[in-house]
């Protein structure tokens, strides 16, 4: 135990930059963005002789809402502290993505493999450490540095209002920052389990690969895929043909990202439809129904092609020998 | 017997090349053996059967261990630098201690920073700005703290200059071996290392050509310097190998009688690198 603790934290130093900085600099850069619009609205608005819409004062604006208007402010607040993530979420697959072709073949190609090697770690132990970095570490910090931004972009905002005369914790209260926490929280689980086959199928082309990782992980699912489109194979099952991309290519190279899984889930698609009525953007991320993916068999399927091309891979970590 | 490894027809294949060709040694404990041989020759595939690091056909026992299967139980025991580069580029000199400090039972920190402490190295300083000989100095500081049976260097001070080299062989005789411990070295600096060798491994084309130790070397081999009238009786006695020295001939045989031998001229043992030389006439042909 105390060795897989040593391995994350061996992960974690190489992978500092992508890990943690990454998150952390599109979280800032994400605040500094809209801390300039805000400046800048501020800006024009006093060009135009107060900060007013449809001719009436904020407060008065506030004031005078219905609980359906209320209702959709909170939303709209929920939405400014969610939206970091999902810009952090991206950036978080693009890490995810290549940490994992990197994983198994860095070490190769600069020998260093032969360092790690001569240490008394057994393959499974490392390719597993390098598994639960991409799986659970890389996700926390990533949820963990967009809930503090997302605070502090909820912070950003209520100060600004107030400084227009708006009561802020009247605001702050339509807001549900704790529900969206306990969702982005809820989501790292099932993000790993949701993420199993691409990072099988990432690692397993990390350890195999003699060059260009890369290469083969993308070309290997894309020619299959054409290959099914031209000769209608997917016909003689009975599916669609784009039944093969959104199954096989899509789970084996982007379910590295989160939320890719959104797409699989009736309920996310009619909420996200029904956007204009009275939902919350919190609806999408709710645990009660992206948990529903735990009753589907692509869920469970995807977890065991993971499962077989994690023991692939480690398989071929022992036997590799080209460095 | 206190065998540290054992091989019995040891074989490895390599798509069109044989690596290793039934190859059978013994390595007993408390030596240091250098394993020496031409490039391509098979001491690098012959060191990886021994550390697990590549399959193989045939009988290998290191330690009581199968490389095979047991690598991470049998490494607790083995230490290997192969040359400078393998150590990771980003690593910082703190972080490499750490590390090996938690995973390794037979580390022991206060040693290794002991060794540090000797150079210029410090805590924060990553690989990547290190100098070839100052990454060898902290590869050497980090295997010398550990406590293990076997120790194997590949070429470890390939493109070092002449003060790293004496200095890595120095830390290694005087504050790591003792009778317990084994050493297998490759190297083709062969003149650096003969006088720290206890055995002598020729290896060439997958076989192992020469295996004794360096007394049974010394009386095995002979050199001699004859002076140009008596040249022609030492050709008939086939000689490994001659050339010429000053207008002398200076003949290496193997296994000739030494009062005969001493009756020629003056009678020396030959160095490693010219029995080397003399052994793998023709490797290149």
């Amino acid at each position: 135990m105390k060795t897989f603790y040593w391995l994350v934290k061996r992960e974690f130093w190489e992978n500092r930059g992508g890990f943690l900085w990454a998150p952390i600099v599109t979280g800032v850069v994400f605040l500094v963005l809209n801390v300039m619009a805000i400046i800048a609205a501020e800006v024009m608005g006093a060009r135009h002789g107060g900060f007013e819409i449809g001719g009436n004062n904020l407060q008065e604006l506030v004031a005078k809402a219905s609980s359906g208007d209320l209702a959709k402010i909170g939303a709209a607040l929920d939405m400014t502290m969610l939206s970091v993530m999902g810009l952090i979420s991206i950036v978080l697959g693009i890490v995810v993505l290549f940490y994992c072709l990197g994983a198994l073949y860095d070490d190769r190609r600069d020998r260093s493999i032969l360092f790690w090697k001569s240490l008394p770690i057994s393959n499974t132990s490392t390719v597993l450490s390098k598994v639960a970095s991409a799986m659970v570490l890389a996700p926390v910090i990533a949820v963990v540095v967009g809930i503090l931004v997302g605070l502090l972009q909820l912070l950003i905002f209520a100060i600004v209002l107030s400084l227009h005369g708006i009561n802020v914790w009247q605001l702050l209260t339509l807001a549900h920052p704790f529900r969206a926490i306990g969702s982005l929280i809820s989501a790292i689980p099932l993000y790993a389990l949701w993420a199993a086959p691409s990072i099988g199928w990432l690692m397993f082309c990390s350890a195999w690969a003699r060059a260009k990782p890369f290469l083969w992980a993308v070309a290997v699912p894309a020619v299959a895929g054409v290959m099914v489109s031209w000769f209608g194979i997917m016909g003689l099952f009975d599916l669609p043909t784009t039944w093969f991309w959104s199954h096989i290519v899509q789970r084996v190279l982007l379910s590295v990202f989160p939320g890719s899984s959104l797409v699989f889930n009736k309920h996310s698609l009619e909420t996200a439809s029904d956007m204009n009525g009275f939902h919350n953007p919190l609806d999408l991320l709710a645990p009660n129904y992206t948990y529903g993916l735990l009753t589907t068999p692509n869920l469970w399927i995807g977890v065991a092609a993971g499962a077989a091309l994690i023991a692939a891979a480690i398989w071929f970590r022992r036997v590799r020998d080209d460095s | 017997m206190n065998a540290v490894v054992t091989a019995n027809g040891l074989s490895k294949r390599y798509k069109n090349t044989l690596a290793l060709d039934q190859v059978s040694f013994q390595i007993e404990s408390g030596r240091i053996v250098g394993l020496i041989g031409p490039n391509g020759a098979g001491k690098t595939t012959a060191l990886k059967a021994i550390l697990g690091l590549t399959d193989f056909q045939g009988q290998l026992n290191v330690l009581g261990f199968d490389p095979r299967t047991q690598r991470d139980k049998l490494m607790e025991q083995v230490c290997f630098i192969a040359d400078v580069a393998v150590l990771p580029r980003w690593i910082r000199v703190h972080e490499a201690v750490d590390f090996v400090a938690n995973v390794h039972p037979r580390f022991n920190r206060a040693k290794c920073e002991a060794f540090l402490a000797r150079t210029k190295l410090t805590a924060n300083q990553r690989v990547k700005q290190m100098s070839k000989g100052m990454i060898v100095q902290l590869h050497l500081a980090l295997v010398m703290a550990i406590d293990a049976r076997l120790l194997i260097l590949d070429e470890p001070t390939l493109g070092l200059d002449i003060l790293y080299r004496k200095q890595f062989y120095q830390s290694l005789l005087e504050d790591y071996f003792d009778e317990n411990k084994t050493i297998i070295v490759t190297t083709h600096q062969v003149e650096e290392i003969e006088h720290i060798l206890t055995d002598l491994m020729f290896i060439r084309d997958g076989k192992i050509v020469l295996d004794a130790d360096m007394d049974a070397v010394g009386e095995r081999f002979a050199e001699v310097m004859v002076s140009g009238d008596k040249a022609e009786t030492a050709r008939q006695m086939k000689p490994l190998d001659e050339r010429q020295v000053f207008g002398k001939s200076i003949f290496l045989f193997d296994g000739a009688d030494r009062t005969t031998l001493e009756a020629m001229g003056e009678v020396r043992r030959p160095s490693v690198s010219d029995l080397f030389v003399a052994t793998m006439k023709g490797t290149y042909a």
